[in-house]
Parts: C-alpha cells; sequence; structure tokens
C-alpha cells in the first residue's frame, strides 16, 4: 500500500512541536510528511527570541536540527511559502511546483499588526516577530540614537528592553491609559510604569499617532493626535498580532470574523481533511497568543490523526508570569473581575513597589484571577488555587499579605489534587508525576527525563521539585541528603559547620558533628571544603589521610600505579625554554608525552619515587603544578585574540592568564574548566566550560555552567559587555557561591539545575546581590588567591613531605615489578598482565 | 604442615602515616601496611596489590570504616577491602591476603612465610 502524504505549512514553534509529536507515534508510519517554511530558517524558539540580541544566534534558539528531519524521513522546504491551497485537487502551490496532500495541517502562526498610519513604510519602521525582523533592527540601530515601540503590551515592553540592549533610548507609546492593558489594571499599570521609567524606558501613554514624517534631529517625526510629537531614529510596531490565516481565507474555509481559522475541539477545520494549530487557529471564538496552548493543540491532533476519538482540545489558562525589564510581572485568569459578582481583595505596598491583587468569586470560595506586580513570588500558589479551585482559606487576603505580616505559607504540594498542572509547557500534571515515580523513578533529574516536566520555559522548576520531594518522602524514600554513613549532612551543611565553627581538622568535625572513622566519600570531601576554608597546604600531616590518591601524591595515578604529570601552562601560552624543558625531562624519564585538551603537556609513566625528582626539575625550570589531579580549576583554554587574529576584538589569551592565576589552586566540589575566545567565532569554545568569556567590542560577555564530557550542556549567557575587573569580580562570586552550596561531585552546570530558580536565582545572588553575600563571596576568593601556593614546590622542599614519595620504605631501590612496559608510536607504554 | 614463618622487622613507626597506608617489600610481595591510631589494634597489613588493576597500589588508598569495620579504598577503581580480613565488600569472591603485624618498641614486625633480613623468632 502505498503512504498517504501529509503536508504542514509553517515551520514555527507550534508546528515542530507537532512534528515532534506525531513521528513518535504508530500512526505516522501511515505517511510521507512534507513541510514548508516561509522563513528561510529551521524552527527557532520564538519566546526566547530577544535572547537574539544579547548572544543567542539560531543554533542557540533552534528547536531541532536538519538532521533530525532527515533522520525521521521528514521533508523540509525552507524558505518556499505556500501561496494557494486548492481543497477541491487537494493541492497546494508554492513558488517551485504544486504539492498533492491527504491529510494537511496549517501552523501559519500569526503576524503582527501594523496599525494604517500614514508614514508607515519608512525604510525605519520595523515589526518584532522573526529573527530577520531582529537582523534589520539591530542593523538599524547602529547608526541610531533612539528608538520608539509603538504598544505597550507584553511584547511591546519586551521589544523596547531590547531596543535598550541595543544603545538606544528606548520610548514606549501606548494608546490606552496604562501599561499592559489586558493582563493589568490601573494601579498596576501605574506601578509597572514607575519602575520601567527608572530604568530609564521613556512611557507615553494616551497618545495616538497620527502620522510619521522625516525627523530634524532624528531620522524620523511622529506625530500625535494631541498635537505633541517625538523624533525617533528608528520604530517598531508591536500593536498586537493577528492570526495568518490568508490561504484559508483564499479557499473558502471557514474563519473567524476578526480573523483565525475556525476549528473545533479535535483541531480540525471546516474541511475535514485541514487542520489549523497555533496561533492561526481559533476556538470557540478565541486565539490563543501563547505557545503553551499551541503545544497542547499540536499534542491534540497528533492524537487525532491516531484516531484517537477521546483526543480534544478543551480551552487553555492564558495565565502569565514574566519578567519586563527585570519587573516582575503576573497575570492570573480573569484579571480584571469580569466575571458577575466577583470582589477584590488588593494590597499595594507603594514603598517596595509591590502590587497584589486578588480576583475572588461572589461566594468568597474560590479565585477567580489575580494580578502582580513586582513581586512574584505569590505566582505559583495563587494559579494552583485559581486552576484547580481550591477552596480559599477564610481569611483569603492572609495570601497576598507579606509573610510576618499575616501572610499565609504557600501552598503545600499535598493540597494539590492530581489533577493540578504543574509544568504547562509539556503538559504535566502531579499524576503523571506520581505515576513515574511509582514506576520507579526516584529522584528530580530522573522525573524531569521522564515527563519532560521544567524542560520548557522553566518557570515550574521550583514547585515541580517541591512536588517531587513530597512525592518520594511519602514512598518512604527518605530524600537523604547524608553525605555518608559519618555524617548526617550535606556538603553544603558541612561547609557551614567548617567555616561558623572554625574547624581545621577532619578529627575534631567527626568527633564533633559525626561518628565512626571516615571513608573514602566524607573524607576527600572534608578535605576539600578544609581546603577552601583555610588554604592550608594539603600534605600538612592533617590533612593527607583525607586526600585521594592523586591528591595526596599530587599527581594522577593511571592503571599501573604510575602516574602522570600535568604542570600548568596559563592560557596555553608556553615559551620554547619551557617547551624544551618538557621535552628535556620527558626524555630523561623515558615518559609518554601527550598534548591535552586544555591546551597544556601531560607525561606519563612517572613512578611515586620519581615525582619529586621530576618536580624539581620543573620548578627550577619555572613551572608551577597544574591541579590535574585536584577538584579545582583546570585550565583556560584561550584562542590567540586580537594580538594575531585579524577577528579579534580584545586580548584573550592575556584574560585567560589572569584568571588561571587568579583561580589556580582553588578546591572545588568538582573540576571546574574555563576558556576565553577573542570575539564571537568562539575559537576557544568557551560555551563548552564552566566559565566561559567571549570578547565583545564593548569587553566580555560572561557564559556560566556549561560542560563538555558526558553530559554536554551549553553555558548561559549570565552578563554582558563586563569590563575586565567586573569580569573577575563576578566570576569571583559566582565561584565562590558554587564552592560554598555544590554537592560532592557536582559540576556547576549539574549545581545551577538544581538550584531553585535556576540562572534567575543565581542572577540574582551574584548580579542583584539578593542575599546580602557579595562582599563575603570576594574577600573569600581574595583570601585564597593570597594565599596561594604551588603544592609541588612546597613539597619537594620539605624533607618529611618528600618521604610519602617512596614506592617501598623499606628498599628506596626496589622497582614494582607489575610496571612492564613495550613501545608503541616511537614511546613507551605500560603492558599489564591483570590478575 | 604448616609453612614455616618468621616475624621480619620492615620498617619503623617514625615511617608510617597516621590514618593512612605505607608499602614495604617483602619476599611474599609488596604489602600495604595501616596505621589507625584511633583504633585498637591500630596496625593493618594486607597485600599492596589490587586484585581488580594487578597494580600495586592499595597502600594509596583512603582508610576509614564502614559499619565499624575498618577498610581501605582502592584507589583505581574504588572497591572497599575490610583490612582485618582481606574481604572485598563489592566482590564476595575477591580476598586480598592479610598479614599478622606487631609493634616491638619502635619496629614494625610483619609475619611472612620467608625470612627476612632480621629474623625475629616465632
Ligand atoms: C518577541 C516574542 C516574545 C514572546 N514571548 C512569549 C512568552 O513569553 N510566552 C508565550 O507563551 N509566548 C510568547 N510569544 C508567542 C509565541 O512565540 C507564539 O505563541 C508561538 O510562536 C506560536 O507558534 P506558531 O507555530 O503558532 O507560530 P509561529 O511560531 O509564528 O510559526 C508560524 C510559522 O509559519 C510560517 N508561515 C506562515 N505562513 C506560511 C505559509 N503560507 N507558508 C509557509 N510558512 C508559513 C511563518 O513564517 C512562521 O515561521 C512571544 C512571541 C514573540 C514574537
Ligand atoms: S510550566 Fe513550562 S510552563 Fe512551564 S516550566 Fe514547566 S516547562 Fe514550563
Ligand atoms: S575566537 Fe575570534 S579572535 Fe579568537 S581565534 Fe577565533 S576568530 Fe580569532
Amino acid at each position: 500500500m502505498s503512504k498517504k502524504t501529509l503536508i504542514v505549512i509553517g515551520n514555527g514553534m507550534v508546528g515542530h512541536h507537532f512534528l515532534e509529536q506525531f513521528v513518535a507515534s504508530p500512526g505516522a508510519t501511515e505517511y510521507e510528511i512534507l513541510v514548508f517554511g516561509e522563513e528561510k530558517q529551521l524552527a527557532y524558539d520564538r519566546v526566547h527570541l530577544s535572547e537574539y540580541f544579547t548572544g543567542s544566534t539560531h543554533a542557540d534558539l533552534a528547536m531541532g536540527t536538519a538532521d533530525w528531519y532527515t533522520g525521521q524521513g521528514i521533508k523540509l522546504q525552507l524558505n518556499e511559502p505556500v501561496t494557494a491551497l486548492d481543497r477541491d485537487q487537494r493541492i497546494v502551490t508554492t513558488p517551485k511546483g504544486e504539492y498533492g496532500y491527504d491529510e494537511l495541517v496549517l501552523a501559519t502562526g500569526s503576524f503582527p499588526f501594523v496599525p494604517p498610519i500614514e508614514g508607515r513604510e519608512h525604510a525605519h519602521c520595523f515589526v518584532y516577530r522573526t529573527l530577520d525582523d531582529l537582523d534589520a533592527i539591530r542593523a538599524s540601530a547602529q547608526e541610531g540614537k533612539s528608538g520608539v515601540v509603538v504598544g505597550g503590551g507584553l511584547l511591546g515592553l519586551e521589544a523596547a528592553n531590547a531596543l535598550r540592549s541595543l544603545g538606544l533610548q528606548a520610548h514606549v507609546v501606548e494608546f490606552a491609559p496604562r501599561l499592559m492593558p489586558v493582563q493589568l489594571d490601573t494601579d498596576g499599570g501605574a506601578l509597572l510604569r514607575h519602575k520601567i521609567e527608572e530604568l530609564g524606558v521613556q512611557v507615553h501613554t494616551e497618545k495616538a499617532t497620527t502620522d510619521i514624517v522625516e525627523g530634524e534631529n532624528a531620522r524620523l517625526r511622529m506625530n500625535f493626535s494631541d498635537d505633541s510629537h517625538l523624533e525617533t531614529d528608528l520604530i517598531v510596531f508591536s500593536a498586537g498580532i493577528r492570526p495568518q490565516d490568508a490561504l484559508a481565507r483564499a479557499s473558502g474555509l471557514e474563519v473567524g470574523e476578526r480573523g483565525g481559522i475556525v476549528v473545533n475541539d479535535q483541531c480540525t477545520t471546516s474541511d475535514p481533511h485541514i487542520h489549523a494549530i497555533g496561533e492561526c487557529a481559533l476556538w470557540d471564538q478565541r486565539i490563543f497568543g501563547l505557545v503553551a496552548p499551541g503545544y497542547t493543540m499540536a499534542r491534540t491532533l497528533a492524537s487525532v490523526l491516531n484516531s484517537d476519538r477521546d483526543a480534544a482540545f478543551t480551552g487553555a489558562d492564558m495565565s502569565t508570569k514574566l519578567k519586563l525589564l527585570g519587573v516582575d510581572v503576573g497575570s492570573i485568569g480573569d484579571a480584571h473581575g469580569q466575571t458577575p459578582g466577583a470582589r477584590n481583595i488588593r494590597f499595594n505596598d507603594e514603598q517596595a513597589g509591590h502590587y497584589r491583587r486578588m480576583v475572588i468569586s461572589a461566594d468568597g470560595k474560590t479565585l477567580l484571577g489575580a494580578i502582580l506586580v513586582g513581586d512574584n513570588s505569590h505566582y505559583d500558589t495563587l494559579l494552583q488555587y485559581a486552576l484547580n479551585g481550591i477552596a480559599l482559606p477564610d481569611n483569603p487576603e492572609t495570601l497576598i499579605l507579606p509573610e510576618g505580616q499575616g501572610g499565609a505559607p504557600a501552598l503545600g504540594p499535598d493540597a494539590l489534587p492530581e489533577t493540578a498542572s504543574i509544568c504547562s509547557c509539556h503538559n504535566v500534571t502531579k499524576g503523571d508525576i506520581c505515576g513515574v515515580i511509582d514506576a520507579g523513578c526516584s529522584d528530580l533529574a530522573g522525573v524531569k527525563a521522564e515527563t519532560k516536566a521544567s524542560t520548557g520555559c522553566g518557570g515550574c522548576t521550583a514547585l515541580l521539585k517541591n512536588v517531587v520531594d513530597n512525592e518520594l518522602e511519602k514512598r518512604g524514600v527518605a530524600v537523604s541528603k547524608d553525605l555518608c554513613e559519618h555524617f548526617p549532612y550535606s556538603r553544603q551543611d558541612l561547609f557551614h559547620l567548617v567555616k561558623v565553627n572554625g574547624i581545621r581538622t577532619f578529627r575534631t568535625l567527626i568527633s564533633q558533628h559525626g561518628k565512626g572513622q571516615g571513608c573514602d566519600i566524607c573524607k576527600p570531601v572534608v578535605g576539600s571544603i578544609l581546603a577552601t576554608c583555610w588554604n592550608e597546604h594539603i600534605l600538612a600531616t592533617d590533612h593527607v589521610p583525607l586526600q585521594d590518591t592523586n591528591d595526596t601524591f599530587m599527581a594522577n595515578m593511571q592503571k599501573n600505579g604510575t602516574y602522570s604529570i600535568v604542570p600548568r601552562i596559563p592560557g596555553g601560552e608556553i615559551t620554547p625554554d619551557k617547551l624544551i624543558v618538557l621535552g628535556e625531562v620527558a626524555k630523561e624519564y623515558d615518559l609518554y608525552t601527550k598534548i591535552t585538551g586544555g591546551q597544556r603537556v601531560d607525561l606519563f609513566g612517572a613512578t611515586l619515587s620519581e615525582l619529586p625528582e621530576i618536580w624539581e626539575k620543573l620548578i627550577a625550570a619555572g613551572f608551577e603544578t597544574g591541579h590535574a589531579y585536584g577538584k579545582s580549576l583546570r585550565t583556560v583554554k584561550s584562542c590567540v585574540g586580537n594580538t594575531w587574529c585579524r577577528y579579534g576584538v580584545q586580548d584573550s589569551v592575556g584574560m585567560a592568564i589572569i584568571l588561571e592565576n587568579r583561580y589556580k589552586g582553588l578546591r572545588a566540589p568538582h573540576k571546574v574548566k574555563m576558556a576565553v575566545s577573542g570575539c564571537t567565532r568562539e575559537c576557544a569554545e568557551a560555551q563548552s566550560k564552566d566559565f566561559g568569556v567571549i570578547a565583545t567590542e564593548n569587553g566580555w560577555n560572561l557564559y556560566v555552567c556549561g560542560n563538555g564530557g558526558m553530559r554536554p550542556r551549553h553555558a548561559d549567557l549570565f552578563a554582558t559587555d563586563l569590563s575586565d575587573e567586573e569580569l573577575i569580580r563576578t566570576i569571583d562570586r559566582v565561584v565562590m557561591f558554587y564552592v560554598r552550596t555544590a554537592d560532592r561531585l557536582q559540576r556547576t552546570s549539574v549545581w545551577m539545575e538544581n538550584l531553585e530558580g535556576g540562572l534567575d536565582y543565581l542572577k540574582k545572588v551574584i548580579l542583584e546581590d539578593s542575599l546580602g553575600i557579595c562582599a563575603e563571596l570576594e574577600e573569600h576568593m581574595n583570601g585564597i588567591a593570597d594565599t596561594y601556593q604551588c603544592e609541588w614546590k612546597t613539597a619537594v622542599e620539605d624533607p618529611e613531605k618528600r618521604k610519602r614519595f617512596r614506592e617501598f620504605v623499606n628498599l628506596p631501590e626496589q622497582k614494582d615489578p607489575v610496571q612492564q612496559w613495550t613501545t608503541e608510536r616511537g614511546q613507551r607504554r605500560p603492558v599489564l598482565e591483570s590478575a | 604442615m604448616k609453612a614455616r614463618t618468621f616475624w621480619n622487622a620492615v620498617c619503623s613507626v617514625e615511617d608510617l602515616v597516621p590514618e593512612s597506608g605505607i608499602a614495604v617489600w617483602t619476599e611474599d610481595g609488596p604489602v600495604a601496611l595501616f596505621y589507625l591510631p584511633h583504633r585498637l589494634p591500630a596496625l593493618f597489613a594486607i597485600s599492596h596489590t589490587d586484585p581488580f588493576s594487578g597494580a600495586n597500589v592499595l597502600a594509596r588508598g583512603i582508610t576509614g570504616d564502614l559499619g565499624g569495620e575498618p577498610i581501605v579504598a582502592s584507589p583505581l577503581y574504588k572497591q572497599h577491602f575490610n583490612l582485618k580480613t582481606g574481604a572485598c565488600l563489592e566482590d564476595d569472591s575477591v580476598t586480598v591476603k592479610t598479614y599478622p603485624v606487631l609493634l616491638d618498641g619502635n619496629r614494625i614486625l610483619l609475619e611472612t612465610t620467608e625470612n627476612q633480613r632480621e629474623a625475629v623468632a616465632a
């Protein structure tokens, strides 16, 4: 039987999500799938479009890869808009040809509405929807000083922030009397305006633009109906969106009065072979301008095409929680209290800049809606009350009062019904989470992997963790934070105990706060904590037995019991003379020599007793230990930068050397890697490191918590255009916060993912000093940098410490008989007959 | 018939590292000596050879206790060995050889099958 053809028009967020869902279903085998996209790029994350201005590329925002499409057997034709639809013949037409279909999916999204103002075709007028739009805005902004956004809604404010990040004086012109008229009320809008103006964005409300003409002091001049005017170099229209229903209209499908392709609960249009999902679809007279409802439609349609009779789209919640120009804004359900009999409770703290409003039912039992400005910490709880119809407490106002003034604690996870939606992006309910836990998932990471919860916008991270911990505890899975049988504490707890009580030895710690003698889990952890807190030599008598063999002998043990040696080569920069010394030492001791991925040289095959001799020679030549054995800073990789490279904009090698010298020797929960690239071409692959630095015209962009290895993760952009001092200060803070709060063997990537509130929280702590600890973190880091000593130098100079390096204490000349060698590719390598 | 054994002095107290191990060479092969001053007895001797890798490294492992029993963790693949019995905690079928060990004044005496240097009558 030959396959049927399924055509999808539109390769946006919802179209892509549909394909992901559909190809994973059994019904997919019956179809050839063909996808047309008008944009030239593969589907990308439009929700995070603005990040394109702060360093993200299309590849970062892309939702899939061309390889994925090929691998799934999907034919993807980008840059090829569908121009006509013939429903009788079941044919679509593009500039390149005609294609027949059996089933057709319209996922054409929407287009920005530009009000019919005279002069709107001017070259420096833009909309804000696609990557191409942003490229055009960026180009225009380069020569400009100011920019106006027409429209003070959610997207308009985001666009204003983007203009600001491009270095323009930003203005917002809004027709209504307040900002975000759809989501906010008068008080909320006024507070938001106040906060945004504080950030330097000028807000003009109740302004109707009559025409746009050439300006005198800037490129353009906007005239308003009240005879005032505003001059600006560019204009971005953000006055709402309209469903892209042109094909549907032209082919006679039923469309709504104000646009939108009419669909039923199965997301099928008035033609049974044509379906519509996402922002182009009109369901129950409603358009959904958010991504989560579009995803739900996509899932529904995938089930419908698998002949699932129960599949139905039943509407979606339009509540939103966001940060606009750094200001928390939340809007839930019936925010304006339009339900008959609805009553309001307001809390307004002008001093703190917090506004909260609850809309409750006439009987006072249920929460219908809410508005939050300035502080979204009450959002999750309020949303759960509203979505799940949970009965309000007798004094509902306690829900929005600050804690300490009679405010109620957040709603516990037990109060949520099984149907409560925890992650709306991926439609995961509390019941789903309980399901995977019952099926054997025993931690947060497992639940995330199984359900995809919290892998969308991430807004539900904290709630998800609460629910998972609570369910695990109920099932008797002790969510044990105990390090091991000797300490009933987490690494972070131990750090505190050591620091606060000034504890300097393992023995004191275990006798006061633990039991037994310790083991290979807790000893290295405590060793690392003591090293971070007091920075004493790791071979100080009390510390020796705490270390892993690699730390004890300050080299990396290899499979036959010999060691490898990695001297530090900061930034990968080395003089020919030093390189010759490495070669000479390697030759003398017959060490297998290899260049590492971190731009240094690894010398293998030294016996225990050779280590101090070899280091004596290396130190004499000016080398220092590279800490390749420690849970500490490894290397700061760098590209050659602007000293040589014609693209470079900063001295990346110089910065790498500064960073490497600053953080060398710092003991951490796990190894830490850094890199510095001299321009956005990123030759040093900084974004795969714990700390990645990329040069910009104005300074440095800092990326944090990336990872290579087994579980690769791109680092997140953390701060932009930092000066040298700002860069170092920021890294100081993050690194010390990591050292203090991470778990044993937790790389920065996992640490950040497990921080409640994730990246945003980390930014608050580090960039806004929300915990008030930044000064302490910096001081601590300064102390460590000041007391740095090369451990090998100290060791070779101390005869007592050198005693540790005897292979057999009673027979110094005795060679270890199991260390047998052979030659391969001109170098020595071990032969080891395993027992 | 029990093989004849000898007590051999292998090193002095100063050579020991508290809470840690050192290696000595005997005619029976390399032996790891551990000194855990907070236990009684405080001295333990087991084969220095890690049965999982064949490498002579056990003296360089981290010591401690698990469930009250003294242990060392192999520095290569991290298996734990009971210092009293030589039993591997992760694999029932594996045991490393243990040796009787004594403190005699300043000398550490080890009982092996071969006479070495300074023999002391058993
Ligand atoms: C700046 C910005 C910020 C946003 N922030 C949020 C947010 O915080 N939260 C949230 O939930 N939502 C947000 N949104 C909205 C969200 O991006 C949309 O809801 C979502 O992208 C809708 O997906 P879609 O697939 O329906 O449409 P789209 O993603 O727009 O995709 C439609 C695609 O179809 C293509 N197309 C149209 N006609 C044709 C044709 N004839 N032939 C071929 N291809 C065609 C279009 O070129 C487009 O690529 C934001 C949007 C923007 C612009
Ligand atoms: S709720 Fe999204 S909405 Fe969302 S974090 Fe979970 S993944 Fe998202
Ligand atoms: S990252 Fe930029 S500066 Fe560095 S080598 Fe590559 S192109 Fe040159």
